[in-house]
């Protein structure tokens, strides 16, 4: 428990002095989550919600909070991670926002940081409203130290056409922590895609702990994406929170393709009737990869529909796990639900856990899940084969398949085509 | 009248799966061009001929020859039996998640083209080669862009195959209860198709349990497989034999054989 008390200290030393100018409601809410997170310390793994996943190294772990880079990178060396020319980029280096590698902002579409100073309002009435803390030390860790990250803003009826991209990039060479904090509210009626990317500029260790409160109103429609692609030595500890309004449809993307160990909370409230919920995840793992999967969706109103698909692609000694939780409240009647984790082991020595977690409290509803877990199907093998493909292209193929299903359900083209190269690449290597 | 080469010759084969042998001595003989058909109760050994003939990895070859034209099938992976002309309608066709319908075509197309020194097709010249082979069998392009087989119903499936078929050109194609399941449109579009394929260079091997595909495609020489042995070999007539007394009368035969 030593690095609990650590990370305390650190908290308060931050607090009394970077931190001391943020106005009190800020300080109220930070304080209240490192008052939670002290009470709930690092989560072990005889919490069935954390079974399968250890977070000894982070706990055991020493980590700094993050300073500003001693360096910024140039666009040159970002290049690789931007999307496209067009459209509006956020870019935060070890958690600090990076005016000159951004585009031009507007007020709507912002650092968070920018935004706790000139629009404290609009911030105030959702930083921390939806995001559980309860029993997520995690989360709780993040509020305490919240101080940037991305701030999006659509205004009732508006339409970004160009998806907002937002870089989280990892630049030190100190094992160091980054507490990113993201609020993205899309107001009623609107139209907008985000993809968030977390990445490393180098192969060094570090730790994330991110969270991203995800808020859309009546009626409206947002393509969220998001890829984790950090180091191969960094720790990726995450939530996203979404909670939707009445007649709104969230399409929520996942791919975690790097971190030497990764969890990542989803958890997805859909609060008013009528909502339409896509959970669409991929992890791509190898070597002695851990990542885990924690997903929650809340059915709280009637006539919602939740489609979740989330495939694993497992090889070397990696290790994935999932957890599809799904409640239906009392009253959410009409609910149609459907849940498929699908993983595929690449190697004998791989592993991966899937767990669905269905409570239904209401009776007129639809709920199915299903979960499959194994090698190649030798059926498909011959099948391809006896047209001609090689047993190498063959698996390859089948499992390109495997990923390109959920890739596949991307609207945003360069994105796909980003995602489909880093997934090509990984199977060459195979 | 010169001697037709034979595409396919078969002597003696004995293939055992899971340690059952389930062909005890398998004969035939395929011409360029014929159509053969075989016919059988289940169990008798139809599908395992028409497997083991594709290079499927379940069946060990005890013993006996396939010979294709004029090299042994049998050392060949499956792959190189496709590359090489040979062609297998699964009885089951199997689903590709991910994998779309046109990009499969092109990647088996392309792997048969690269065998033969020819220039890969990219995907726009594909989709004009595609369109004449779809309007074939009574399709449009929608169900290129679906994953291979995903959610296909059991007649789109078997057609699938027939379009596969029809675009990778076989020398010997060999349909494996494709007509089973079919209603009787599916079976008149299925039919059709591979009477428009037949050529003076390929060759069929026609596995079904029924005589009513024999309706519509006329073979050559019709083989009744009973007990892992050909009991029975004649022309077109054997089907509506098979037909009307049904296959009990051959099963004793087989005992007595």
């Amino acid at each position: 428990m030593a690095h609990v008390e650590q990370l305390v200290g650190s908290y308060r030393a931050w607090a009394s002095n970077g931190a001391s100018g943020a106005p009190d409601w800020l300080k109220d809410l930070r304080e209240g989550g490192i008052a939670r997170f002290h009470d709930l310390g690092f989560p072990n793994m005889k919490q069935e919600a954390w079974r399968f996943t250890s977070v000894a190294p982070i706990a055991e772990g020493s980590f700094e909070l993050a300073k500003p880079p001693a360096r910024v990178p140039t666009l040159d060396e970002i290049r690789p991670f931007l999307l496209l020319e067009a459209g509006l980029r956020l870019v935060f280096v070890d958690g600090f926002f990076q005016r000159s590698l951004s585009t031009p902002l507007f007020d709507d579409v912002q650092s968070l940081a920018h935004v706790v100073a000139h629009r404290p309002d609009l911030l105030r009435q959702h930083l921390g409203k939806y995001v559980v803390t309860q029993d997520r030390p995690f989360s709780a860790l993040n509020t305490a130290f919240v101080s940037d990250g991305a701030f999006v803003h659509v205004p009732a009826k508006a339409a970004i056409p160009e998806p907002i991209q937002l870089l989280f990039l990892a630049s030190g060479n100190t094992p160091a922590v980054t507490h990113p904090r993201n609020l993205i509210v899309v107001e009623r009626e609107t139209r907008a895609s985000i993809v968030e990317t977390y990445a490393a500029l180098g192969d060094h260790g570090y730790w994330t702990n991110a969270v991203t409160e995800i808020v859309a109103g009546e009626g409206a429609r947002l393509d969220y994406h998001r890829v984790q692609r950090e180091s191969d030595r960094a720790y990726h500890v995450a939530t996203t929170q979404s909670h939707q309004g009445r007649d709104s449809t969230l399409n929520l993307h996942f791919v975690a393709f790097g971190g030497k160990l990764a969890r990542h909370d989803i958890s997805s409230v859909m609060a008013g009737p009528g909502g339409t919920l896509v959970l669409n995840g991929l992890y791509l793992l190898a070597g002695q990869q851990h990542a885990d999967h924690h997903t929650t969706i809340d059915h709280a109103a009637d006539h919602c529909e939740s489609h979740e698909y989330f495939n694993g692609v497992l090889d070397g000694k990696s290790r994935g796990v999932f957890t599809g939780r799904i409640i239906v409240r009392p009253g959410a009647q009409k609910t149609d639900s459907k849940q498929t984790n699908n993983n595929l082991l690449l190697s004998s020595d791989a592993h991966a856990d899937s767990q669905p977690q269905l409570e239904i409290y209401a009776d007129d509803v639809k709920c199915t899940h299903g979960s499959t877990v194994g090698p190649l199907d030798p059926r498909a093998l011959f099948y391809l084969r006896s047209r001609g493909v090689g047993e190498d292209e063959a698996r390859r193929l089948l499992t390109y398949g495997f990923a390109i299903e959920i890739l596949g359900r991307m609207e945003v083209a360069p994105l796909r085509a980003q995602l489909d190269a880093i997934v090509r690449g990984r199977l060459a290597e195979q | 009248m010169a001697k037709k080469k034979a595409v396919l010759e078969v002597k003696g084969l004995r293939v055992a799966v899971a340690g059952n042998e389930i062909l005890k001595g398998v004969d035939l003989a395929i011409s360029d061009g014929e159509v053969h058909a075989i016919m059988g109760p289940n169990g008798s050994g139809k599908s395992t001929l028409a497997q083991v003939l594709a290079g499927h990895p379940a069946y060990t070859v005890l013993a006996g020859t396939a010979t294709y034209e004029g090299k042994d099938l049998l050392v060949l992976k499956p792959e190189e039996r496709a590359r090489a002309g040979v062609f297998l309608a699964f009885q089951y066709p199997v689903e590709i998640r991910g994998i779309t319908n046109s990009y499969f075509l092109r990647s088996a197309l392309n792997a048969l083209r690269r065998e033969r020194g020819e220039a890969e097709l990219d995907p726009i010249d594909f989709l004009q080669f595609l369109e004449q082979k779809l309007k074939a069998i009574g399709w449009d392009d929608s169900m290129m862009n679906r994953p291979v087989n995903e959610g296909f119903s059991g007649g789109e499936k078997k057609r699938n195959e027939i379009l596969q078929l029809a675009v990778l050109e076989p020398r010997l194609a060999i349909l494996d209860e494709t007509d089973s399941g079919l209603d009787i449109d599916a079976l008149k579009t299925v039919a059709e198709t591979v009477n428009k394929l037949r050529a003076p260079n390929r060759s069929f091997l026609i596995v079904t349990h029924y005589q009513r595909l024999l309706n519509y495609i006329t073979p050559d020489v019709v083989h009744v497989l009973a007990d892992g042995r050909i009991v029975r070999s004649g022309g077109p007539e054997l089907a509506h034999e098979l037909e009307a007394k049904g296959y009990d009368w051959l099963r004793d035969a087989a005992m007595v054989s």
